[in-house]
């Protein structure tokens, strides 16, 4: 136990009063990152279920796998794509590793940093949200987007996105989609358009996302000419530019899966979300013009396009933002899935509409719980006197 | 037929060291004590003094509030210490016990030769008042305010908890003894919740009852669940619980004349060498009874069931109204990188583990939290070990947030610390929920007095 020790004879120097104090939350979170404490319980249930938010919060890490790694690999496929060269697995893996180790790093760095300077100024112990928010960050951001950006939007995020709302478990947003949102407001040029999706990507070719190309069309024959460039199959499987994490939608459904079984995700939140869209995109259908051609995106594509899936997934269901009475979620889901489609393809101003229903739901979420909650009361007062008048009767 | 109530949510922990069915007789031991703190909400003010002789059934403190309702010595013999905690609260009333014990005579009787203020009166006198709960609050019950109802839980669902079929095989008649006085003075239906999954219950040919079956897992067998299916509590409105224990109590008070807390207690955990029973008298000190059996020196001893029960010292005494004593080990140690892995060896409700794969293993578990204290996340976990029409987590936060209208409003008066129990068990914030169930019943009394 030699780790063991040496923390041990570390934590005696960041004590209260002495002058490596201000470390004491670093260490602290570094010390509950190697070892489960040895604190027990001390009254009431003497025992306690081996989970805690430490499992969970690693849960969706896992959870999050599949789509980064297929993320990483894209990254280095669409580059060598466009510039027309055959490339492996690994070369592939390979540029996509050295593009996006940058931003994850710096994502960590920055967010956590403000994370640990909150709990030592709390006196609190560093809380486990951000070993996902600090992933997510890069996960929904173009490949191009400058480390200074990642920085900075990691900072606001952690901010004003979780600690001005008392820390993690208080925060109405969700913090790595307010990050977004901040880099989106802030520097548009940079989080939209065709020049951003794919790394290296040499002057006067387009990389625009098939989403934003759809978005752009005005006839039906433009709408025909993107799906014979972009297949189905390639927006499933995800082999289009887009945010490093969420082009593929068959990695996300494996993550989902995974969300699922472990119980971690909800898996109303995320069917209600998908029939919510899907029920959007229908009524799109059958409303659209040939002036308008992008309401005649079949109501199912738009589950393979853009942020959806990602969003719905592992955004959506985000515990602390999300609605948390079980009817609540069904109304929550279904809403933000039809709110994203609804603003993807109705406004004229950006071609994706799911980072701002999420949002937007997550501020209506504590309202649709609160009308569920007062369902429940009345419901249960009924309930009670019809019991009571049975059972007591003589 | 009786009606059945079968109920999916709830947990059963499957926890190593369950009682043999065996009977350890003991002598009596040498010290016996009377806890104010196993008394909900109750303010104790010394009678009986230090160094004074007192037989069993004299009064050793009443409740300054309600000086009437008085608690009485398990035991005879001279009082030896008055331990006191913060703020000079008692904490332990001890007496060293005579040989031979020392009974106050009580007048015997039985519901039909006796009023009900006679039985009242009795009650009180000898301290057994206190053996009759009221809902709201798990307070004991107020002499002048008659319940709508009485239940009595004749089963028992926490981890390791004693087999009542057992212990309560011989007291059958004292127990419908119990019953007629109960039924006499509460003027309301007794409502007899059974195991639905036992055949030949012994409690199934008791008179003068109601019979409710009921089917599931922990807490099934709390009679706050039981309440809940049966004749649910409103504003304004009390039920009476009394334990299967107690109510034997009773009935053999008026048999006997006697207060003879000699009952059945379980030793049980994974600790133990040979768990099984006991015949005691509750508030014994629980030394005796492990020194043989517990060789381990890093152990929790629990006056109580894992869920519920109280920490207590080697050298420390049963609780008043605790049917067993649990011995599990300690948790204090540091755990590498324990929040990753399979989880093949944890135990968990939550399938990040694996080890949901062995459902029929029995566990050792310790007393380590798993983790640190974090800020309450709503996660949905708790609703699935509540089995009542209840959202706890958002009556926790109206708890919290001090809101009386809410917490009454989502059900307040229907749940005591217990019932949420499980739902401390599974917090991953590792939040100590009962404490905060407390809390809310502490607001409510206040508001309400």
């Amino acid at each position: 136990m030699g780790l063991r020790h040496f923390l041990d004879k570390l934590k005696r120097k960041v004590e209260p009063g002495s002058s490596l104090h201000f470390l004491y939350a670093t260490l602290e979170a570094l010390d509950t990152f190697l070892y489960v404490p040895n604190k027990v319980t001390t009254k009431g249930a003497h025992i306690r279920d081996a989970v805690d938010l430490k499992r969970v919060m690693t849960a969706v890490v896992i959870a999050l796998m599949p789509p980064l790694l297929f993320g990483i690999w894209n990254i280095g496929y669409e580059h060598f794509h466009i510039l027309g060269m055959q490339t492996n697995l690994w070369q592939n893996f390979g540029y996509g590793l050295i593009k996006f180790l940058p931003i994850v790093i710096v994502s960590y760095l920055a967010g956590g940093l403000v994370e640990v300077i909150f709990a030592q100024i709390n006196k609190e112990e560093v809380s486990e949200g951000y070993l996902v928010t600090g992933l997510l960050i890069p996960m929904i951001i173009p490949v191009d987007t400058p480390l200074w950006m990642v920085a900075l939007a990691a900072i606001f995020a952690t901010i004003f996105g979780k600690e001005v709302f008392g820390g993690t478990g208080y925060n109405i947003f969700n913090p790595a989609l307010l990050a977004r949102a901040f880099l989106f407001f802030s520097y548009p040029r940079w989080m939209s358009g065709d020049k951003v999706w794919i790394a290296g990507l040499p002057d006067g070719i387009s990389g625009a996302t098939p989403l934003g190309q759809l978005s752009q069309a005005t006839t039906v024959e433009q709408l025909n000419a993107i799906h014979a460039h972009f297949s189905v199959a390639d927006m499933f499987f995800g082999f289009i530019p887009g945010s490093i994490g969420e082009t593929s939608t068959l990695a996300i459904l494996i993550g989902a899966a995974f969300l699922i079984y472990t119980g971690v995700g909800s898996w109303k939140t995320m069917l209600a979300a998908f029939i919510g869209g899907g029920f959007m995109g229908w009524l799109l259908n059958i409303f659209a013009t040939p002036t308008n051609p992008y309401m005649a995106v079949p109501f199912w594509e738009h589950w393979l396009l853009g942020g959806f899936a990602f969003g719905m997934v592992y955004m959506l269901t985000d515990p602390v933002s999300s609605a948390h009475t079980e009817l609540g979620k069904w109304i929550y889901g279904f809403l933000a899935g039809l709110m994203a489609i609804l603003i993807r393809v109705l406004n004229p101003a950006y071609p994706e509409g799911v980072m701002l229903a999420i949002l937007l739901m997550n501020m209506f979420a504590p309202l649709i719980d609160y009308l569920v909650v007062n369902g429940h009361i009345k419901r249960r007062m009924k309930h009670a006197q019809l019991l009571n008048g049975m059972n007591l009767k003589i | 037929m009786p009606r059945i109530i079968k109920l999916k949510r709830g947990l059963n922990i499957n926890l190593k060291g369950k009682p043999e069915k065996k009977i350890t007789e003991l002598p009596l031991t040498e010290t016996y004590a009377l806890k104010p703190t196993d008394y909900k909400f109750i303010t104790p003010k010394v009678q009986a003094k230090l160094g004074e002789r007192v037989k069993a059934g004299d009064v050793l403190f009443y409740d300054k509030y309600k000086p009437e309702i008085v608690f009485t010595s398990p035991v005879s013999g001279e009082i030896v210490n008055i331990r006191r905690g913060e703020r000079r609260r008692i904490l332990e009333y001890i007496v060293k016990a005579d040989e031979q014990i020392d009974y106050k005579l009580f007048p015997t009787g039985n519901a039909s030769s006796l009023t009900r203020e006679e039985i009242i009166d009795n009650l009180i006198k000898s301290g057994l008042w206190a053996a009759i709960i009221q809902r709201p609050y798990g307070i004991i019950a107020d002499p002048n305010q008659a319940p709508k109802a009485v239940h009595i839980s004749t089963f028992d669902s926490a981890p390791l908890a004693p087999d009542y079929q057992f212990i309560f095989k011989d007291d059958l008649e004292d127990f419908q003894l119990g019953v007629d006085i109960m039924a006499k003075i509460s003027n309301a239906k007794i409502f007899l919740n059974l195991d639905g999954t036992i055949t030949d219950n012994i409690f199934a040919n008791v008179k003068n009852v109601e019979f409710s079956s009921f089917i599931g897992k922990h807490p099934i067998g709390n009679v706050g669940v039981q309440i809940h299916h049966l004749t649910p509590i409103m504003k304004g409105e009390t039920v009476w619980t009394v334990s299967v224990q107690d109510i034997v109590f009773i009935g053999r008070l008026f048999r006997t004349g006697k207060y003879d807390l000699t009952r059945l207690i379980a030793l049980a955990g994974s600790e133990v060498k040979n768990p099984h029973y006991y015949r005691v008298i509750a508030g014994t000190n629980v030394y005796d009874i492990i020194k043989q059996q517990v060789t381990n020196k890093n152990i929790r001893i629990i006056s109580g069931n894992v869920l519920t029960g109280t920490k207590i010292d080697k050298k420390g005494y049963l609780g008043r109204y605790d049917n067993m004593i649990t011995v599990i080990p300690e948790g204090n140690y540091y755990e590498f990188m324990a929040w990753a892995g399979l989880g093949l060896k944890k135990f968990s409700t939550s399938w990040t583990f694996l080890s949901w794969l062995f459902p029929k293993k029995e566990w050792v578990l310790d007393t380590n939290l798993h983790g640190g204290v974090r800020p309450f996340v709503i996660t949905g976990r708790m609703d699935k070990v509540l089995p009542m029409d209840i959202m706890p987590e958002y009556l926790l936060k109206a708890i919290l947030a001090n809101d009386i209208d809410r917490m009454e409003s989502l059900g307040i008066y229907e749940i005591i610390e217990e019932d949420f129990a499980l739902c401390e068990f599974v917090c991953v914030s590792k939040i100590e929920i009962q404490d905060i169930v407390r809390q809310g019943i502490a607001a409510m009394i206040k508001e309400m007095s």
